[in-house]
């Protein structure tokens, strides 16, 4: 693939002189037949459950789509009332104190736990201990803390209770329900963050750091000075990956909360399954997709530009 | 529907009837809409002569599969394939095999969900077939036939069972309190004080330190037992278990007419003064916070000792009873200002899906379902009252030799106050409305008088 496309402008017809170095057209050949099958089932994937969810998605919402009957075009209707939705409002910045909260503990997290694995172990078990928590399915994971932070039955508020505090109701209070959701999923993924990261750290060059030791560098400035600049492209990719994975949060809140308490946990998410699934307003909760949509390209295109992913320091 | 003329089945092993294009559509929903959700199983390897049966209770399975094992005997060119699925997943599914037209020939259905159905013409209107098999609708408790009637006055379901709501409580916990269990059938309220159930309610809450709530020094902000629990995670069902008994044993209506009402009452002072009273209970410390209510459900706060009355539906009787080393009472709900007490009757039906590959099949299926042998079944494994008279007699007789007395349930029935569910269109937009404003009011953040703007939203859906 990679070499097809320089060489076609110049065989572009079967009478054009053939170049010398390069008796028949590159991508007529076998390796381009080849190449393309091994794309090809990702490619109908991609285009079926990617590429044609989406234009249909975007039709759909500018249509009143309510599931059962044919959907009538509406124009611009969905978006009017999006514009008036207090709920979609609240749903949009419910979603991003939730996104803050997760994503930067999260990333400050699995940043210390894989310099820690980094630099002071080579356990291979440790390395799949962390891994662990992953490996549990989100609704399990969910149901698991829905039940230990309960306030009335729960072990944490029992052991709350221990050193003096009074029960905190964490999935039920309106202001303590997001950052609760937050760090159940912070406690789900640091093990995969810490580990992608720690794939990035295995990536620098080992001489860089005995070059610090040697100048008389600590572990801290080492640190800031050489571990981070050079992660940057690693960590570009592991924010990228996991703000938009954050944006998507849903399991966790219908299994638990289901949206409430109030709306304190209704996030965009899980307001479209309200709209499409339980009112069958298909048209709308696809306009909400489309904006939804757009805000995590924008999100994603920002972070690239603002982490330089494509540059390393590393030279 | 393709056979608008109902005959008799006839065995028909060739050819599927399902067109190409029609399955391809499945296989393609089955694939992007995911296997979990959809009803995919029954939509690739469908079978005339076998019906499709969707029910939400596990508790219920054993009953309706022995009634499923008669119906086989009876009728050998037919087979029953019942489906369980859990209450939230059940109503996603079938809406998912609806488009994908692989829904169940034949589902148990709910007052709040079949007048959508009815709307998108989702369900085969029943009328023909009930009026040439004679099928009688004087067998079963009065009101719940006609409770399936559309608002077009077609028939959309056939009567399976009913409920009524009740207060759990622990005997022990009563015991200790000092309180004769036989003083719970006159229990009266009011929304001003509560009457004597409030007070009831006051006597069984105890605070960290032994302080009962009706002796001073009773600390309110660190309470051990709740007199009452209070449950608001089951999503908005029109208060069933929560307020409605209160409610209309106040005068409250629901709507302006039921069924098919179209405008709702929630801004009616008698509702909101019911819901007052109710949330005052939470100041007083006598019921859990909102936020503290969320988590673990009402049963097993009563087994956990931090509830000792639970009000809950008659459907709920066997799960309370089941807990080891907890003994548990019923007591009936009490009497309001209107000088009798209340409770919301609900009943469910089943009925057939309008893109059945063989309506004759279900409606044969719906029409034992709905019959008294089966019925007698149900009964017998005692999980739910059926809806046939003789039937839900058998159920509180096998209860009673289960040491549980389910009077306070049944005597709503004989003394005539039950209040209908309300039966609305538009009821999956009302609970959307509902339920948030509800919980904004129980957590004490808006006034009981914000549900008027509410009320308004809702009543603007009819116009």
């Amino acid at each position: 693939m990679a070499t097809a496309a320089p060489t076609a402008p110049g065989a572009a017809g079967d009478d054009a002189p053939a170049p010398v170095d390069n008796p028949r057209p590159r991508w007529r050949g076998g390796e381009t037949r080849a190449a393309l099958l091994f794309v090809a089932p990702a490619m109908i994937g991609f285009l079926a459950f990617f590429a044609w969810p989406t234009l249909r998605g975007l039709y759909l919402s500018f249509t009143d789509y309510d599931l059962l009957t044919s959907a009538d075009f509406s124009g611009l209707d969905n978006y009017r009332r999006l514009l008036e939705d207090e709920v979609f409002w609240n749903s949009l910045w419910v979603t991003l104190k939730y996104v803050v909260i997760n994503i930067s503990v999260q990333t400050f997290a699995a940043l210390l736990l894989a310099v820690l694995i980094h630099r002071l172990t080579r356990s291979v078990v440790l390395r799949g201990i962390i891994l662990l928590p992953y490996l549990i399915s989100n609704v399990v994971v969910a149901l698991l803390w829905y039940w230990m932070a309960d306030y009335n039955l729960g072990v944490i508020n029992e052991m709350l209770g221990w050193v003096g505090f009074d029960p905190v109701a964490f999935f039920g209070d309106e202001s303590w329900s997001i950052p609760t959701l937050a760090l159940v999923n912070v406690w789900r993924h640091l093990g995969y963050t810490a580990l992608l990261i720690f794939a990035g750290l295995q990536m620098i060059n080992r001489d860089v750091y005995e070059a610090a030791a040697v100048d008389g560098a600590g572990e801290v400035r080492i640190f800031f000075r050489i571990t981070l600049p050079l992660l940057r492209p690693v960590m570009a990719l592991v924010l990228v990956l996991t703000v938009i994975g954050s944006w998507q949060i849903f399991d966790t809140v219908a299994v638990t909360t289901q949206g409430g308490p109030v709306d304190a946990t209704r996030v965009v998410q899980y307001y479209i399954y309200d709209q499409a699934f339980n009112r069958f307003d298909f048209g709308y909760a696809s306009a909400i997709s489309v904006v939804l949509f757009l805000i995590l390209a924008g999100v994603a295109l920002a972070q690239l530009k603002l982490l330089r992913a494509d540059e390393s320091d590393q030279s | 529907m393709r056979t608008t003329t109902p005959r008799r089945t006839t065995p028909r092993r060739s050819a599927p009837r399902r067109s190409v294009p029609r399955r391809l559509v499945a296989v393609a929903g089955c694939l992007s809409l995911g296997a979990l959700l959809s009803g995919c199983g029954s939509a690739l390897g469908d079978d005339p002569d076998t019906v499709d049966y969707w029910l939400w209770d596990a508790n219920q399975q054993p009953a309706y599969q022995e009634c499923a094992d008669r119906f086989e005997e009876r009728n050998p060119d037919l087979e029953i394939r019942i489906e369980q699925r859990g209450y939230d997943d059940y109503w996603n599914g079938l809406a998912l095999g609806f488009v994908a037209e692989s829904a169940p020939d034949v589902f148990t259905n709910h007052l709040s969900k079949y007048p959508e159905y009815v709307t998108r013409d989702l369900l085969l209107p029943l009328d023909e077939y009930v009026e040439r098999d004679e099928v009688p609708l004087d067998i079963y408790e009065e009101g719940l036939a006609d409770l399936w009637l559309g608002e077009d006055g077609l028939r959309y379901g056939l009567p399976k069972d009913w409920d009524a709501v009740g207060i759990f409580y622990d005997r022990a916990t009563l015991a200790e309190a000092g309180v004769d269990e036989s003083t719970l059938d006159e229990l009266t309220w009011n929304p001003d004080d509560g009457g004597s159930y409030e007070e009831l309610i006051a006597r069984l809450t105890v605070d960290v330190n032994g302080v009962r709530g009706d002796e001073p020094g009773f600390d309110p902000g660190r309470v051990e037992t709740y007199g009452l629990w209070l449950e608001m995670t089951d999503g908005f069902n029109h208060g069933q278990t929560q307020y409605a008994m209160y409610a209309y044993a106040n005068g409250w209506q629901a709507t302006d007419s039921n069924p098919w009402g179209r405008e709702f009452h929630f801004d009616d002072p008698r509702f909101q003064e019911t819901i007052a009273w109710w949330r005052g209970l939470i100041e007083k410390g006598y019921m859990p916070s909102f936020a503290a209510q969320r988590g673990v459900q009402s049963s097993d706060q009563l087994a956990a000792g931090n509830a000792a009355l639970v009000t809950n539906g008659s459907w709920m009787t066997g799960t309370f009873f089941s807990y080891e080393g907890l003994d548990v009472g019923v007591a009936p709900t009490p009497i309001g200002p209107s000088g009798q007490r209340a409770t919301m009757f609900n009943g469910l039906a089943d009925s057939v899906y309008r893109g059945t590959d063989n309506p004759e099949a279900a409606w044969q299926w719906v029409r034992y379902l709905a019959s008294p042998e089966c019925q007698r079944i149900v009964g017998e494994h005692h999980v739910v009252f059926p809806a046939i008279t003789e039937a839900w007699e058998i159920a509180r007789g096998e209860f009673a030799a289960d040491g549980v007395d389910v009077m306070p349930f049944t005597r709503h029935v004989e003394e005539g106050t039950t209040e209908l569910f309300p039966i609305t269109d538009h009821s999956s937009e009302i609970a959307a409305l509902m339920q948030p404003a509800l919980e904004a009011v129980m957590s004490g953040r808006e006034p009981v008088e914000s549900l008027n703007g509410v009320n308004e939203e809702i009543n603007r859906l009819f116009e």
